[in-house]
């Protein structure tokens, strides 16, 4: 008999809110995150030469407040947002208590690694010759955050971190439910988290033309482009049996995860992967597409992703059958984070029987034939909600959640 | 300042080292389709040519360019300004 698999813990450090709450409060109120960057990596006295000023950043974000200070001293910004949402999550859940580190995993998804904690002490070598900081190598390695959050929580069992550009996150949860639902372990912490917006990596997203020179407006007449953000969501994954026999609250069910590779362009999506990988995580949980009744759409508002995905969209479900929305225009495009962010709000969104709107959407794009969430968010109880991550790389990333 | 024909010389020779086709190949009237740059060769293309001219296109030409023409005559106008 099939194991299930079910959600019990879920932490978070996001640009619209630090704890599920209060990212549940400022989603479905249509807070967005997006602001003029603030810049703390900067070299004295340069410009930062951006066409663009925004990013969705966490303002406020203290690690010091809620890390040991050896754990500060060995992590940079994206490890500590992951240990602060993993700490969060097994806070509710506690599995390690309840399953042993043994039997417990963690899967995480970070694209770009610690960037913060590199990116400065390259410069200094290539300028000054200066010496590079002893622990630049753990800090920057991109498993830091899987292996912190590990050690911090007494894991032993199977221990990852995914790169895969946009999807990372959505990845990491999907491949954490196959490998809880085969019995490769008996539960998972996995997620996501990235803190991208260094100088570097902000003029490097630039040059790429991909980034809105005003704000996140996805699937938008007039759409210009994406907004880089950062964070980090974590969930503790179980499965049914185990957590109804603790008597642990859930969240809600994974009942599907497909992937898929475009295997065409580094850049240009092809529909066909994108409904390849739905169509993987529909047969995955043995739902048929008109099951689903709401779809959480990568939607980075590039005029290219958009019209690629409301594509796929309609070769998956028909033109206008699914409520659709795309929360990038309040949590911003956080890269290995963003697909774990998602998922939490399409969780969110069957707990509570709303669907998010798409933040700042005035004037739809009518060609993508989308019945896209605008203005309020919608009230709507349904059983099964999907989330999609499109990365660079063709690499997709399909997870089907129910109630 | 730079001859109109020196320009178009220089530009295609740009396009000619990004497709690995010879520069004899390339006219004013040449597509970027019949060339196969793509969106993101444009993006590649247009940074060398930054470079190589000090200008900076703006983000709303590149999606109008469609023959080799159409960027030498954009190229220039920026030129242009850029010393006017």
């Amino acid at each position: 008999m099939t194991r299930r698999v079910v959600v019990t813990g879920m932490g978070c450090v996001t640009p619209i809110g630090s704890s599920v709450e209060s990212f549940r409060d400022s989603l479905f109120a249509g807070h967005s995150g997006i602001a003029d960057h603030v810049f703390t990596d900067l070299p004295d006295g340069r410009t930062s030469g951006l066409k663009f000023t925004r990013t969705a950043q966490v303002q406020g974000f203290d690690p010091a407040a809620q890390l040991a200070s050896a754990q500060v001293t060995g992590t940079e910004r994206s490890s500590q947002m992951a240990l602060v949402a993993a700490a969060q999550a097994m806070g509710e859940s506690r599995l390690v208590a309840a399953y042993g580190g043994d039997r417990v995993g963690v899967v995480l998804g970070c694209s770009t690694g610690g960037r913060s904690a590199e990116e400065p002490e390259t410069a200094k070598l290539y300028t000054v010759n200066a010496r590079v900081h002893p622990l630049t190598v753990i800090r920057s390695m991109a498993s830091a955050g899987a292996s912190q959050v590990a050690i911090a929580h007494g894991v032993r069992g199977p221990v990852l971190n995914l790169s895969t550009a946009c999807a990372s996150g959505t990845h990491a949860l999907g491949m954490a439910f196959h490998m809880v639902r085969a019995g490769m372990m008996e539960a998972a912490i996995a997620g996501g988290h990235e803190a991208p917006l260094t100088f570097g990596f902000l003029r490097a997203w630039d040059s790429m033309r991909v980034v809105s020179p005003t704000r996140c407006r996805p699937f938008a007449m007039d759409r210009d482009g994406m907004t880089l953000g950062e964070g980090a969501a974590i969930f503790c994954l179980e499965t049914r049996d185990g957590a109804l026999a603790r008597g642990a609250t859930i969240y809600g069910e994974i009942v599907g995860f497909g992937m898929s590779s475009d295997a065409s362009h580094i850049t240009q999506p092809d529909p066909a992967g994108a409904a390849s990988a739905m169509t993987s995580a529909l047969a995955d949980a043995g739902l048929k597409a008109e099951a689903v009744g709401y779809v959480n759409a990568h939607g980075t508002g590039t005029a290219v992703n958009d019209a690629a995905e409301a594509e796929a969209l309609r070769r998956v479900f028909g033109a206008g059958t699914v409520p659709v929305s795309s929360t990038k225009a309040q949590h911003g495009h956080s890269i290995g984070a963003t697909g774990a962010m998602e998922a939490m709000v399409t969780l969110l969104a069957l707990r509570d029987g709303l669907l998010p709107s798409t933040a700042g959407l005035m004037a739809a794009d009518e060609t993508l034939g989308l019945d896209l969430v605008m203005g309020a968010a919608r009230p709507a109880s349904c059983e099964f909600a999907m989330s999609n991550s499109l990365a660079f790389g063709g690499l997709n990333a399909v997870l089907l959640f129910r109630r | 300042m730079l001859v109109p024909d020196d320009l178009q010389t220089r530009l295609i020779g740009l396009i000619a080292e990004s497709k690995k086709v010879g520069p004899e190949t390339i006219g004013p009237d040449t597509t970027f389709e019949e060339l196969h740059i793509d969106s993101l060769d444009k993006i590649n293309l247009s940074f060398s040519v930054e470079e190589a001219f000090g200008v900076e296109i703006p983000d709303a030409a590149i999606g109008t360019i469609r023959t080799v023409g159409d960027m030498v005559e954009g190229v220039r106008g920026l030129v242009a300004a850029r010393v006017a």
